[in-house]
């Protein structure tokens, strides 16, 4: 038994010093290597870019979706204290215009989880359906489980003296703040 | 007049036939055994099972329950989509049509809806009995993430069909489920840090989810093909994985004695 356990070495230390001296066998193996390599990296960076375009393919370059810069009508047709909602279901956005004269535009979204509150004339307030939040006219929160006032976006007049909202200018309600004194930028006054 | 033995023994004659079974059928155990191991759908499943491993005191069978229910939601569904546009303007009065016009509209969507119901509670009940069982344990810990993986494609799947009807509960459980994606940590425009990685509501997870910043059509068929395509195809490859590896990790777990 010992003898062929040696016997067995021997051949393969044979093998192994014949590979490695003679360079064919080595440099073919190295090759071998170098191609496997090759071939499986290259299929790596194939997946991978396709991935990456795969990914990118779920952000699309057009949207169908109502401009963010829109114009609302002269400031002569807003009676003061009235939020008008004409412009929420299209725009996601009142137009709100308080006692003493002043402008501003409102995103219609309840800063729990999203979901449009009404408003409520007659109690002066704006309540969510969702999980009753409620919010003075200036959007700041007093009841329910917002978290803070609602988001404001930016509203000037444009050259024809109409009002105009951009969206893409947001004023974002901060806890416990109120947005007219954070923000007396929010405010349009004609 | 010929009897009943000489018409079966001339039609298991025929080629047709024999093309189709390849080998006689006897009631014997190599047979049965056969009969398994030549069918391309009984072969995921074990030939022989320990008789402990079947008691339904310790398994409660729910784990087959769920692929009874996986099977009836996939009937029902393709036959549903034979009615419903997934476009915002004709999938809640599809569905209203399903309901009141269709021929057997209604149950079909009925049998849909509570079977969907039926699943997302039987899975879960399936997990309990796993854990409660210990049969997570070794050798099936990988089987047990498998398992977890196809409960929240069950999930997933529960949630995207939500939308489909277009109603309001459709609608604000999309947008309340979307917003919590656009406030997770670096995936979300109001996630924590997303000023300084500039995610803005037009290139974060949400965005993607939606097909746009708002729900809005590109949600909806989003949301159809999620839930009558791709998580369908992605949980079928998870189910044959998790019913071949009840088999190898040794069969269905049995009592301890």
């Amino acid at each position: 038994m010992q003898d062929e356990k040696e016997l067995v070495t021997e051949q393969q230390e044979e093998i192994i010093s014949r590979e490695t001296s003679e360079g064919g066998q080595a440099e073919s193996s190295d090759r071998r290597k170098f191609l496997t390599r090759l071939g499986w990296g290259s299929l790596a960076g194939f997946l991978a870019i396709n991935s990456a375009a795969f990914l990118r393919f779920f952000y699309p370059r057009v949207l169908f979706e109502p401009p963010s810069q829109f114009k609302v009508g002269l400031p002569a047709d807003y009676p003061p204290g009235q939020v008008n909602s004409q412009y929420q279901r299209e725009f996601g956005t009142w137009i709100i215009r308080l006692q003493d004269g002043a402008f501003f535009a409102m995103e219609t979204k309840c800063t729990h989880l999203g979901c449009t509150p009404s408003w409520m004339d007659a109690q002066k307030k704006f309540k969510c359906p969702c999980h009753g939040s409620g919010y003075y006219i200036t959007g700041l929160n007093f009841e329910g489980p917002a978290p803070r006032p609602m988001d404001r976006f930016k509203i000037s007049i444009a050259e024809d003296g109409q009002l105009l909202v951009d969206k893409t200018i947001k004023f974002p309600g901060v806890p416990g703040k109120e947005s007219n004194e954070l923000y007396p930028q929010s405010l349009l006054r004609v | 007049m010929k009897s009943l033995n000489d018409i079966t023994g001339s039609v298991k004659k025929n080629l047709i036939w024999k093309s189709i079974f390849r080998r006689d059928y006897r009631n014997t155990v190599r047979d049965r055994a056969q009969a398994v191991f030549g069918n391309v759908f009984l072969h995921l499943h074990p030939v022989q099972v320990r008789e402990s491993a079947v008691k339904l005191r310790f398994t409660w069978g729910m784990g087959g329950i769920t692929f009874f229910a996986f099977i009836i939601l996939v009937i029902t569904g393709v036959v549903l989509m034979f009615y419903y546009h997934p476009s915002i303007d004709q999938a809640y009065t599809d569905i209203k049509d399903l309901e009141f016009q269709v021929p057997f509209g209604v149950i079909l969507r009925n049998l849909h809806r509570w079977g969907a119901h039926f699943m997302v509670i039987v899975v879960m009940i399936h997990m309990f009995r796993v854990f409660m069982t210990g049969s997570y344990k070794a050798p099936r810990q990988f089987n047990w993430g498998i398992g977890v993986i196809l409960l929240v494609m069950t999930f997933l799947l529960s949630f995207t069909g939500y939308l489909t009807p277009w109603d309001q509960l459709g609608f604000w459980a999309i947008t309340v489920g979307t917003n919590m994606g656009a406030a997770t940590p670096l995936l979300g425009y109001q996630g924590p840090f997303s000023e300084y990685l500039h995610i803005t509501p037009y290139n974060d997870v949400r965005f993607a989810l939606l097909g746009g910043a708002q729900v809005g059509g590109n949600a909806l068929l989003r949301s159809y093909i999620w839930h009558c395509v791709a998580i369908p195809l992605f949980a079928t490859i998870l189910m044959f994985v998790h019913f071949w590896r009840v088999r190898k990790d040794g069969g269905i777990s049995k009592p301890q004695k």
